[in-house]
């Protein structure tokens, strides 16, 4: 098998020391980001919930002229707004704990919930922990896959798998009922390996949260437009599956891309700090575009930024991804971006073709870096 | 009304409706309270007289009890503990006396930038140290430097409501110019007869009286040992064991009442409030101090170790993820005591602060609430 980032003499190996030096710069690059935060990212954050809140607040306003068409089409663009902006650069930063620092009590990743059905509790344990620890470790991270589909050569293909462009399709709709149900882990409960007063436990905390999203977007918004019942439920639909399509393919990209790698178990056991962030880097991909793209995916579009630093706020990855790219060149490594198209093109191909039995599909060369870990050499994704 | 805010935040859910009103108008608040400045006079040197104007929810606080304001500096939301210096009630402004310390972030900031129009929040009057009802027969005020600020409140209360009994209100300053409220004292002096203010400025060289004019008893006293001893209160207050005693100031001034009043066996009528400085110990390295963790009643001695791996060590099975600071599972709340961040090797002993088991170690002794 070929490899993807290969040098003129063969492929990319990095030894120790190299990792090391890294690590240490990548850990600069982090002291001076945090001594540097202050009123500026206070003051951003801000101006985002209040853009937030008042696209949310003019949605549900022109639901009441829903009878016109074209508002009625305004009011659903306000309200996707503001249900993405809430959910991305809101909800996902501030859960990750990167405003902890403001001390604000209602921006505190213990606290803060948001705009939609997954319990923000639920989520910090499948996303911050098992997520981001360990990311694209197989059997470890969830994330690959969702357990739904196959993402990766390495999992196994069955015949139920060739249905896997649909399945997609449909996470892609009822995303946030997904990520809802993603911390159940439905495969361990069905192999006995989960007990049932932990998914009970869960299952009240999604109903709660669920009912109340439910009970104000599906009952009492369209009841408090009267006649315009089925006019505003219709546009409180469309708004959060126009959220859920968005906010899938902003996530898809940050880790399925060609070019990203996966992880074994046994290869990054007993990780040193310098592995840990090279294994970050390699497995996420970021999405170039405008600054209003950044800020609507929740700067997600740094996905490799955002994983190197999960708590740093997520307006400063703009900022500190050249130096981040810079060090990739410096080392070799692969720093994979494109344009939304090219990404999302690739996560869709990538979801297609591992749809079929290997046996049909031509074995592409992979990406990997060869990492000397503990001195040993480990064929990282080869 | 909470009914109805309960209503209202089926819409806002999931966020408080607080989040949305406090967009509008920061005072615009259903729960939380806030309170916006009205008034700043800085013309006693080295503090600051805030007037605060609370929003509805404000109930109020009684003689000597304590409120917590919280400003925004750099980003960042700091709260401290003063005491209201006006009289005991419900009314609807709140006097504030803020010294600026040296290294007191929150006292430098109001005492530089505070103006009015500034919002700050507001934590509801609390504290123990406080007139009791019905009011005792006679009553001792002792302050010193900023400790004045409670037994101010005292002391205008109890003019207010022209308590019949006798009062003695003594307290140290390093000079006249540095007392605040003098025109409330003076007011008090020439209205109360049964009101005795003494005023002492122990680093004073002369000993004659400093201010001849005031209508109270302003002094340098002729002793270098400085503070309180049982010849001044003797001399001040001769009915002090009759009396219910209220201190507030510096440690030594502290200690020097407590000494006598537990040598009289009179300690159960005096009343202390400490006024202690958050601030980070030198040496943060060192393992020392007592962890508490408060909320399972388990106290280890602190080993250096995380904060995390000390809880498990004493028993406790906290929440976590990650054991590396990028999950935040393991947050938890410092009720008091100062840690270290093992990553970015800064301390910090801000009161009730959540903070990161896994990557905060311990510094001397500290209470946290798991
Ligand atoms: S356990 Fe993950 S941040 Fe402490």
């Amino acid at each position: 098998m070929t490899i993807l980032t290969e040098t003129k003499d063969g492929p990319l190996v990095l030894s120790p020391d190299q990792i090391e030096e890294l690590g240490k710069a990548l850990d600069e690059l982090r002291a001076k980001t945090v001594a540097d935060l202050g009123d500026r990212d206070r003051e951003y954050l801000y101006s985002i919930i209040k853009a937030q809140r008042g696209f949310e607040v003019a949605g549900r306003g022109l639901m009441y002229l829903g009878f016109l068409p074209p508002v009625w089409l305004a009011a659903v663009a306000a309200l996707s707004v503001s249900k993405i902006l809430d959910n991305m650069e809101i909800g996902h930063n501030v859960m990750h704990g990167q405003y902890d620092w403001m001390r604000e009590p209602g921006l505190n990743s213990r606290v803060f919930e948001w705009d939609t059905v997954c319990p923000a509790d639920q989520w910090k344990h499948s996303h911050n922990y098992l997520h981001h620890t360990y990311t694209n470790i197989h059997n470890k991270d969830r994330d690959i896959g969702y357990s739904i589909l196959r993402m990766d050569e390495s999992q196994s293909w069955n015949v139920l798998r060739l249905g896997q462009p649909l399945y997609a399709f449909a996470l892609m709709m009822l995303f946030e009922w997904g990520v809802m149900g993603h911390d159940l882990e439905v495969e361990n409960v069905l192999s006995g390996k989960r007990k049932w007063s932990d998914v009970k436990r869960l299952l009240r905390g999604q109903l709660r949260k669920a009912g109340k999203q439910a009970l104000k977007d599906y009952l009492v918004f369209p009841a408090l437009t009267g006649p315009l019942f089925f006019s505003t439920l219709a546009g409180n639909v469309t708004a959060n599956l126009v959220r859920n399509v968005w906010a899938y393919s902003i996530i898809f990209c940050g880790h399925f891309p060609t070019g990203v790698q996966t992880f074994t178990e046994e290869e990054t056991a007993d990780e040193t700090r310098g592995e840990w962030y090279i294994r970050q880097m390699l497995g996420s991909a970021n999405i170039s575009g405008s600054r209003l793209f950044h800020i609507m995916s929740g700067n997600l579009s740094h996905q490799i930024e955002h994983h190197l630093f999960p708590d740093i706020p997520a307006a400063r990855y703009p900022e500190i991804a050249p130096e981040v790219r810079a060090l990739c060149e410096k080392y070799g490594l692969p720093y994979n971006t494109g344009p939304l198209g090219k990404q999302i093109g690739s996560v869709w191909w990538k979801i297609c073709k591992l749809a079929l039995p290997p046996s049909l599909v031509k074995s592409e060369s992979s990406p990997g870096v060869i990492v000397m870990r503990q001195r040993k050499a480990s064929e990282v994704g080869v | 009304m909470v009914d109805l805010i309960n209503l209202v935040q089926t819409l806002t859910s999931p966020h408080p409706l607080d989040r949305y009103l406090e967009l509008v108008r920061p005072t615009l608040t259903a729960r939380e309270m806030r309170a916006e400045i009205v008034h700043v006079d800085r013309s006693v040197p080295g503090s600051v007289t805030l007037t605060l104007r609370p929003t509805r929810q404000w109930k109020g606080h009684a003689a000597g009890q304590y409120v917590q304001i919280g400003v925004v500096i750099n980003g960042v939301r700091h709260a401290r503990c003063y005491s209201p210096v006006g009289p005991a009630g419900r009314g609807r402004h709140l006097q504030l006396t803020v010294k600026a310390h040296p290294d007191g972030l929150v006292s430098q900031y109001l005492y530089r930038n505070a103006e009015p129009g500034m919002v700050v929040d507001l934590e509801p009057a609390a504290g123990v140290f406080r007139l009791p009802d019905p009011r005792p027969e006679r009553v001792l005020l002792i302050s010193g430097g900023s400790g004045i600020t409670p037994v101010l409140s005292m002391l205008r209360t109890l003019a207010d409501e022209d308590y019949p009994g006798d009062v003695v209100f003594l307290h140290y300053a390093k000079s006249p110019e540095v007392v605040p409220h003098r025109a409330e004292l003076d007011a008090i002096a020439e209205r109360h007869k049964n009101f005795r203010i003494e005023l002492r400025h122990p680093w004073r060289a002369d000993t004659t009286r400093v201010d001849p004019t005031a209508p109270w008893v302003d002094v340098a006293p002729a002793k270098t040992s400085g503070y309180f001893d049982y010849d001044e209160l003797e001399r001040v207050a001769p009915w002090f064991a009759d009396a219910h005693t209220y201190v507030c100031g510096p440690q030594s001034l502290m200690a020097a009442v407590r000494k006598i009043f537990e040598a009289e066996q009179l300690d159960d009528r005096l009343h202390t409030e400490e006024f202690t400085l958050s601030l980070a110990p030198v040496d943060a390295d060192e393992a020392f101090g007592t962890v508490r963790f408060s909320a399972s009643g388990v106290a280890a001695d602190n080993n250096g170790a995380p904060l995390l791996e000390q809880a498990e060590s004493a028993g406790l099975t906290p929440e976590y993820g990650c054991r590396m600071g990028i999950c935040f599972s393991c947050t938890a709340v410092r009720r008091t005591g100062c840690t270290r961040n093992l990553r970015t090797g800064e301390t910090d002993s801000d009161p009730d602060q959540p903070i990161q088991l896994c990557i905060n170690a311990p510094v001397g002794d500290v209470d946290i609430d798991i």
